[in-house]
């Protein structure tokens, strides 16, 4: 009698216990995955690893949460090749089973992992950092976002700016790629509409080495020369271009005129004042979301850069406005994820550098600012913002027929040499 | 000595023991050896009894496992895991007929997946309408398996003259060279974007780029070419082959044309990465530079010895260790440092046993063999 009242008691604690356990389980499942694609191997490994950072930054700033559900990440890794994009992105969507996807972070991987997104209509994709103008131009597909803008945006106004300086005829060098064509593409459709010229085009392989071919090209009469170069083929152009006695001014792309160069110790270091450059965001914005952005990242990353990179920002407003629009529908992802994906349509909050929404086409509509470069107190150089050139759509400012008329940058879009 | 009996040796013994045999034929008329073997062998068993008794229990399980597999995973695994290591396990087979029968360790054997995979893209459809030709699938297929072999044939030629280190050197230019090409030219490679878009076809209203069906498709070139392999290596040619690598000048000496057998090694195992070239553009449904270029080009090499270069079977078995280490290492590990799981497993593989994998499997199993003729007790139970 007794054994078999102790056998009862035992057994309403074992249930009670277990009704706990399954309650507890239920609050904690509600997680939800969401992956995150960026490089930590490959050419892109450290930048890869800053896109990471924004992402992580955006998740800590709403404590882990989003919609009222823990959020949980999936990081894979690529390579900057698009076929290891899709290969990790697949792995993601289909065996971790995530339902939200952020990545990719170079430009080419965006078209391969948009062509993929086409195959899986019911999960929402989000760009990393990649900023390819075909992802979302050409045959878009409908569940790939970008909140971010993109190469050839970066570079609205730069052309007006150089007219003002009074810079009428130019030599182009840029590298031999996608990024490039839409940065001189950006630059030049203002700048030619309002009567610049470009003489002549340097296409020059990423990586090179040596520019003396490049630089004997350059003709006498010209008032500046447009330099789309990154990191090292920057600094080499610049080199090498000092030691045959070139001396005319310089405009840069958003990745030109970076921290390298402006350490660079030749003896032109002075002539590189006043170099103009663009970019969705500068070192020196002058807001406070810009400065707590700034406060935030170096005080979680102990091991960063010392400024948030371009990746870290870019990664951070995407994931920013993937968690923002899982609050407005409170996690609800079902249907087809239809009213979430309407709320991210309708995304439009002040992000560090400026606002942040998007167009028709599902891709980022936002500020561009124009920099110089300037000697600062201590003697060392920086980008000062000189200009910010706010709504600037993909099409340039220009109208939707408009742009399709020129088409997409490439070698010779748009020509500019007469 | 009749082409039997050699075939005999070949395959009892090991591969040395083919230049201490001290009586090879004084003519070099291998045909007439060949035509020989076709004469006596089906007039003593029938053809079905000669596979029979080469048939054991574990390629009945493998083939069944291999066949059930698609059935039983998710399309993830068939299709990224699954498929996957059959298309590389190809491109790696070409290399492990190459190196491990022919001695010729070649780098370029992604260089000839990836041109393969480029003509596919040229000559059949893709996203760039201004360069693709839109060929129907089948004869791009066949023009792109052509004109690779005949690549592979002409990167033989220009390296067979070379041993071991110069080979490794000549065939990594290659390959590198191959690799800025298609990134630098536009009218034909399209550059740094390359082609996306290029899918594989659909068939008796089968669609080949779903999951299961492209992974038969890969299963049965995959078979095609282990089954190639493993029938050349004891036809008079792989035999021929084996001695060249093991002494060439003994060889000429016999009559052999030592340049002739290499560089139709060159061209079979460049038949071999060509179709595992289409099968990875297919599986890829794009190609770009990053394709075929020096990460590629070394991460084959790494398979066939990772699986074990003395065995067909091993490149598949590498490949499969190999794809699921490029899956999973980031789930095992500090994130940032994942590439330290597949380099260690690399490392440690190639320390403790020089045949791969496989040399690891029969060191266990001969371990595990020997003290049983101490123990005959234990073995009646």
């Amino acid at each position: 009698m007794k054994s078999t009242k102790k056998t009862v008691m035992l057994r309403t604690i074992v249930g009670a216990a277990a009704a706990t356990c399954l309650l507890g389980t239920a609050a904690a499942q509600e997680t939800l995955k969401i992956g995150v694609l960026a490089n930590l191997e490959g050419p892109f490994a450290v930048p890869g690893q800053d896109g990471y950072r924004g992402a992580d930054m955006a998740l800590k700033e709403k404590n882990g949460m989003a919609g009222g559900k823990k959020i949980e990440f999936v990081k894979v890794s690529s390579d900057a090749t698009p076929d290891k994009a899709v290969a990790m992105t697949r792995k993601a969507v289909e065996q971790d089973k995530v339902q939200i996807m952020i990545g990719p972070l170079s430009g080419d991987e965006g078209i391969a992992v948009k062509n993929y997104a086409k195959t899986k209509p019911d999960i929402t994709f989000i760009n990393g950092s990649s900023g390819a103008q075909a992802t979302t131009l050409s045959d878009p597909a409908a569940n790939f976002y970008r909140f971010n803008t993109e190469g050839a945006q970066w570079m609205v106004g730069v052309g007006e700016a150089a007219l003002a300086k009074g810079y009428k005829k130019v030599f182009l060098v840029a590298e031999d790629y996608g990024f490039p064509y839409s940065q001189v593409q950006g630059f030049m459709a203002s700048y030619c509409a309002k009567g610049g010229k470009v003489v002549d085009k340097a296409w020059v392989p990423l990586g090179t080495k040596d520019y003396a071919a490049v630089v004997a090209k350059i003709p006498k009469d010209i008032d500046a020369v447009v330099v789309v170069l990154g990191g090292s083929d920057a600094v080499n152009f610049l080199n090498q271009y000092e030691q045959a006695g070139g001396s005319k001014p310089m405009v840069g792309g958003s990745i030109t005129v970076d921290q390298t160069v402006l350490n660079y110790k030749g003896k032109r270091r002075e002539s590189l004042l006043g170099t103009m450059s663009a970019g969705p965001m500068a070192d020196s914005i002058d807001t406070p979301e810009w400065k707590k952005f700034v406060a935030d990242y170096k005080a979680q990353f102990k091991d960063g850069f010392p400024s948030p990179s371009l990746f870290a920002y870019l990664y951070y407003i995407n994931t920013r406005a993937t968690l923002e629009a899982l609050d407005a529908v409170k996690g609800d992802l079902s249907g087809g994820q239809k009213a979430y994906r309407a709320a991210l349509q309708k995304t439009d909050f002040k992000g560090p550098a400026g606002e942040v929404k998007i167009d028709a086409n599902r891709n980022g509509v936002g500020s561009t600012y124009i920099t110089e470069v300037t000697k600062a107190a201590d003697g060392s150089f920086y980008n000062k913002v000189v200009k910010v050139v706010p709504n600037i759509s993909q099409t340039l400012g220009l109208s939707e027929a408009e742009f399709k008329k020129m088409g997409l940058g490439s070698r010779d879009v748009p020509d500019c040499r007469k | 000595m009749s082409a039997s009996q050699w075939r005999r040796a070949m395959n009892s013994a090991a591969t040395a023991a083919a230049p201490s045999r001290a009586a090879p034929p004084t003519h070099s008329s291998r045909g007439r050896a060949a035509t020989a073997a076709a004469a006596d062998a089906p007039a003593k068993v029938f053809w079905f009894e000669r596979i029979g008794a080469r048939v054991k229990a574990r390629h009945v399980v493998v083939l069944a496992a291999v066949l059930l597999y698609p059935f039983l995973a998710t399309p993830f695994f068939t299709y990224q895991i699954g498929a996957q290591s059959l298309a590389l396990g190809l491109i790696a087979l070409s290399l492990t007929f190459l190196g491990g029968y022919g001695g010729m360790v070649s780098l370029a054997q992604m260089t000839v997946a990836g041109l393969a995979g480029y003509l596919i893209a040229i000559f059949g459809t893709s996203s760039v309408a201004a360069i693709s030709l839109g060929w129907p699938w089948w004869l791009a297929v066949v023009f792109a398996l052509v004109v690779a072999t005949v690549f592979a044939a002409a990167v033989g030629w220009l390296s067979v003259r070379t041993e071991g280190i110069y080979t490794i050197m000549i065939t990594l230019a290659i390959g590198v060279a191959f690799f800025y090409l298609a990134q630098q030219n536009y009218t034909l490679f399209n550059g740094f974007g390359g082609f996306s878009k290029v899918a594989a076809p659909e068939l008796f209203g089968v669609d080949f780029k779903e999951p299961v069906p492209f992974y038969f498709a890969a299963l049965a070139c995959a078979l095609a070419g282990y089954f190639l392999v493993k029938h050349l290596v004891r036809a008079p040619f792989g035999i021929a082959l084996q001695g060249i690598r093991e002494n060439p000048r003994r060889m000429a000496s016999l009559g052999f044309h030592v340049t002739a057998h290499r560089v139709a090694a060159y061209a079979v195992s460049g038949l071999l990465a060509a179709i595992g070239g289409v099968l990875m553009v297919w599986y890829n449904g794009r190609i770009s530079p990053g394709t075929a270029n020096l990460a590629a080009m070394i991460s084959i090499l790494v398979i066939a010895v990772l699986g074990g270069m003395k065995h067909p079977i091993g490149a598949f078995i590498g490949a499969v260790v190999y794809v699921l280490l490029q899956n999973f290492a980031i789930d095992l590990f500090v994130r940032e440092r994942f590439n330290l799981v597949i380099g260690g497993v690399f490392l440690s593989v190639v320390l403790f046993s020089p045949d791969g994998l496989l040399g690891l499997w029969a060191m266990l199993r001969s371990r595990l063999a020997r003290p049983q003729p101490s123990h005959p007790q234990r073995r009646q139970r």
